[in-house]
C-alpha cells in the first residue's frame, strides 16, 4: 500500500472583522477634536506676534520663534523649580507609597478593600477645596505648626509659604497615583516566589532586593510617571501653599494666559514644558529599561 | 559551596504537629529519613504531606515538635538558614531572571566561588545548556521542571524536598522525569523527600514510601513490602486495589490460619498475623487472583465461586468484576497472554489464589478507607 501525499492548497477565507476599527472611531474622533486641534492651535499661537502694544489689540499669525527663547530665558528658574519640586515629591511619594502598597498586597487580606477605598476617598472632595484645607492646617496658628515649633523643627517658624508646604501639598495630591499602580504590580507577585527566594538562602532583605523590587518595577515606573508628570505641571499647590518665590511653571503659564493675556508667551511656555517632559520621560524609561519588565 | 559543612545528615521529625485552628494537618509525626535515601510521602489531598514538607523547608512553623538534621535542631531556623532546598509544585521560577540566573540564585546569595563553573555543570546535568539565556516563560513545562530541580540541587543541600514536582506534566513526560530524578538522586547522593499523591510515582522512585492519611503515617517501608503486605485498609485501598474480606477465625491448620468468610474458607499464612480467634479482615490483590471456569482442578488453595459481573479489556490485562456467591464484588486482573476468550458477564467462574498472597488487616478499621480518595489535587 502506498501512501499518497497530496498537497491540496487550502484556501481559508479570512473574513476580516472590522468591528475593532469601528469601536476605536469615537475615541479617535474625540482625540482629533480635543487634542490635535488644540495642539496645533496652541502651536500656531505660540508663534504669533502682537498686533499692537496692548493685549487688547490682539495677535497676528506669524513665525516668531523668539517667543520661545525669550520665554525660556525669562522663566527658566520656574522650569527648574517645577522639576525639582515634583522630583522631590515623586521620591517622597514612592517612599511613602511602597510600604503601604506592599502591606495591602501581601498582608492586609481583611482590610485591603477598605484601605483601597480610603486611598481613593480624597477624590470625592474637590482638589481645590482639599488644598485650601491644607492652607488652614499649615497656617501659622494651627496646632500642627505650634507642635512642630515647640519641638524646634521649623527653621523659619512656619510651613505655609515655604517650598516644604508646596512639596508636601504635591505629595498629598499625588500619593494615590503612586500607591495604586504599585499595589497593582505588587499584588501580582506570586507569594511562592518569595518563599522560593527564602528557600534559596536569600534573607528577607535579599529577597526584597532580588525578587520583590525587580518584579514591582513596572508599578514603580508607572507610579513615578503618573506622579511626576502632573506634579510638575501643577500650579494649585504652589499658588495656595507657596510664597511668591515658590512659583512653578504652571503658575507662570496661568498668569500669562489669564492675567496678562500674553497668549504667545503662554503657548510657547506650554510647548517648551511639554517637550521637556517628553525628553525627561524618554530618558527615564530608557534608563529603567522597561523592555526588561514585560 | 562551603567546605566546612558537615556531611549529609539524617533528617529527624520528632513529635511534629501542625494545627490550623482546630484542624490538625500533621498529627504527632515522628520519623527518621536516612541520609542519602529517596523517601516518598504518599497520600491523598489534605493528608498533611505538603504541610510536613513545608515545615521541613521552614515555610510553615510547627505547632509543636522538632525538626533535626543530624543532631542539630533546626525547628526555629528561618528557611534561608537551613541546608534544605525545595522543588516547588508550581516550580516558582523567578520570571524576571534568565534560566542561568535562576540556577545561580542560591549560590549568589551564599557568595560562592566558581558560580559560573557550577551553574554550567548543573545546566549540563539537566540538559539545559542551550537554553541558559532564556526566560522561564519561554520554556516548556518539562524544561521548567528541570530548571526547578537544578536551581535547588546546585546548592547541594542536605535534603532536597520535592513537592509534587511532576504534577503539572503529562503522563509520558512524568514517567520520563521520574526516571530522570531517580538517576540524578543516585548520582548526587542527596536525601530526596518526595511528596506525591501518585502511588505509582512513589513506588517507582522511592526506596522508602510512607503512606500518610489524616496527618499520620499509616505505614512505612519499601514499596514492595507495603504493596504486598499492607497493614491497614487505607494502605490496601489507596496503594493499588484490594479485595477485602471480613470473616471469623475457624482454626489453625498446619502453618495456615483458616478463616471462614460466609460460606467459604480462606487460608492465610500463620506468620502474617497474631490473631488466632474471632473477627478478622483479610485481603488479596486483584492481580494475584486467578479466574477460571468452574469445575477445574489443580487450582490454588483459596477459592471463591462466583459469576462474572463485568469485563474490562485494558490492553495489558483484562479486569473482571466477579460477584461472589454472597454478593460481594471481587476484582481479578488477568494478564492478556492469550486474550482470545474473554469471560462473558453471567459466566460461572472460580476465583483462586495462593494463601501466601493473602494479607491481614486490623479488624477494627473502616474497610472503605482510602477508597473515595480523589486522585487529582
Amino acid at each position: 500500500m502506498s501512501i499518497v501525499q497530496e498537497s491540496i492548497p487550502v484556501k481559508i477565507k479570512v473574513k476580516k472583522n472590522k468591528t475593532a476599527y469601528y469601536l476605536i472611531l469615537p475615541g479617535i474622533g474625540w482625540l482629533v477634536l480635543f487634542f490635535l486641534v488644540p495642539f496645533f492651535t496652541l502651536l500656531a499661537t505660540s508663534l504669533q506676534k502682537p498686533a499692537g502694544t496692548t493685549p487688547d489689540d490682539g495677535y497676528l499669525p506669524a513665525l516668531r520663534f523668539s517667543n520661545y527663547s525669550s520665554a525660556l530665558s525669562e522663566y527658566y528658574p520656574q522650569f527648574f523649580r517645577s522639576f525639582v519640586f515634583s522630583g522631590i515629591a515623586t521620591v517622597v511619594c514612592l517612599l511613602l507609597a511602597y510600604p503601604i502598597a506592599y502591606y495591602m498586597a501581601t498582608k492586609a487580606t481583611k482590610y485591603r478593600n477598605l484601605m483601597l477605598v480610603l486611598i481613593v476617598a480624597p477624590f470625592f472632595a474637590s482638589y481645590l477645596l482639599r488644598t485650601n484645607a491644607w492652607k488652614t492646617i499649615l497656617s501659622g496658628d494651627s496646632f500642627v505648626v505650634s507642635i512642630l515649633n515647640s519641638l524646634n523643627l521649623l527653621p523659619d517658624g512656619r510651613i505655609l509659604n515655604t517650598p516644604i508646604a508646596v512639596i508636601a501639598g504635591l505629595v498629598y495630591t499625588f500619593l494615590p497615583f503612586m500607591i495604586l499602580p504599585l499595589y497593582a504590580s505588587l499584588e501580582k507577585i506570586d507569594i511562592r516566589l518569595i518563599e522560593a527566594a527564602g528557600d534559596l538562602y536569600a534573607s528577607p532583605r535579599q529577597s526584597f532586593l532580588n525578587v520583590v523590587w525587580p518584579l514591582s518595577l513596572p508599578g514603580v515606573v508607572s507610579g513615578t510617571l503618573l506622579t511626576f508628570i502632573p506634579a510638575s505641571g501643577d500650579y494649585i499647590n504652589a499658588e495656595l501653599l507657596g510664597s511668591i518665590n515658590d512659583k512653578m511653571i504652571g503658575n507662570v503659564i496661568q498668569s500669562q494666559f489669564i492675567d496678562l493675556r500674553n497668549y504667545p508667551t503662554a503657548s510657547a511656555l506650554s510647548f517648551t514644558f511639554m517637550a521637556l517632559i517628553l525628553v525627561l520621560v524618554y530618558l527615564y524609561i530608557s534608563r529603567a529599561g522597561t523592555d526588561e519588565l514585560v | 559551596m562551603t567546605t566546612n559543612r558537615p556531611k549529609v545528615e539524617d533528617l529527624h521529625l520528632v513529635n511534629l504537629t501542625k494545627s490550623f485552628d482546630d484542624f490538625k494537618a500533621v498529627d504527632n509525626l515522628t520519623l527518621t529519613i536516612p541520609a542519602g535515601s529517596f523517601f516518598a510521602l504518599l497520600g491523598p489531598s489534605g493528608c498533611g504531606k505538603t504541610t510536613t514538607l513545608r515545615m521541613v523547608a521552614g515555610l510553615e512553623e510547627p505547632t509543636s515538635g522538632q525538626i533535626k538534621l543530624g543532631s542539630e535542631d533546626i525547628t526555629s531556623f528561618p528557611p534561608y538558614k537551613r541546608w534544605v532546598n525545595t522543588v516547588f509544585q508550581s516550580y516558582a521560577l523567578f520570571p524576571h531572571l534568565s534560566i542561568y540566573e535562576n540556577v545561580a540564585f542560591g549560590l549568589r546569595r551564599q557568595k560562592s566561588a566558581d558560580i559560573d563553573k557550577q551553574v554550567k555543570a548543573m545546566l549540563e546535568l539537566v540538559e539545559l545548556t542551550t537554553l541558559a539565556q532564556r526566560k522561564p516563560q519561554q520554556l516548556s513545562g518539562g524544561q521548567q521542571q528541570r530548571v526547578a530541580v537544578a536551581r535547588a540541587l546546585i546548592n547541594e543541600p542536605d535534603v532536597l524536598l520535592l513537592d509534587e514536582p511532576l504534577g503539572a506534566l503529562d503522563l509520558k513526560l512524568r514517567r520520563q522525569m521520574q526516571l530522570e530524578l531517580k538517576r540524578i538522586q543516585i548520582e548526587v547522593g542527596i536525601t530526596f523527600v518526595h511528596v506525591t499523591h501518585d502511588q505509582e510515582e512513589a513506588m517507582t522512585m522511592a526506596d522508602t514510601v510512607a503512606v500518610m492519611n489524616e496527618g499520620r503515617i499509616e505505614q512505612m517501608g519499601a514499596p514492595l513490602t507495603i504493596y504486598e503486605k499492607p497493614r491497614t485498609a487505607f494502605v490496601a485501598n489507596f496503594l493499588g486495589q484490594s479485595n477485602l474480606f471480613e470473616g471469623t477465625v475457624a482454626g489453625v491448620e498446619g502453618d495456615e490460619l483458616a478463616v471462614k468468610v460466609k460460606d467459604t474458607v480462606i487460608y492465610v499464612p500463620l506468620n502474617s498475623t497474631e490473631i488466632r480467634s474471632g473477627r478478622i479482615v483479610l485481603g488479596v490483590r486483584p492481580e494475584k487472583v486467578k479466574i477460571v471456569d468452574q469445575g477445574k482442578t489443580g487450582l490454588p488453595k483459596n477459592q471463591i465461586q462466583g459469576s462474572i459481573h463485568n469485563t474490562a479489556f485494558v490492553g495489558v490485562s483484562t479486569q473482571y468484576e466477579v460477584l461472589s456467591s454472597w454478593g460481594q464484588e471481587i476484582s481479578a486482573f488477568e494478564q492478556n497472554v492469550d486474550p482470545s476468550d474473554l469471560g462473558r458477564p453471567g459466566q460461572l467462574v472460580t476465583l483462586a489464589w495462593e494463601p501466601r498472597h493473602s494479607f491481614v488487616l486490623d479488624p477494627d478499621e473502616d474497610l472503605t478507607a482510602g477508597l473515595d480518595t480523589t486522585w487529582d489535587e
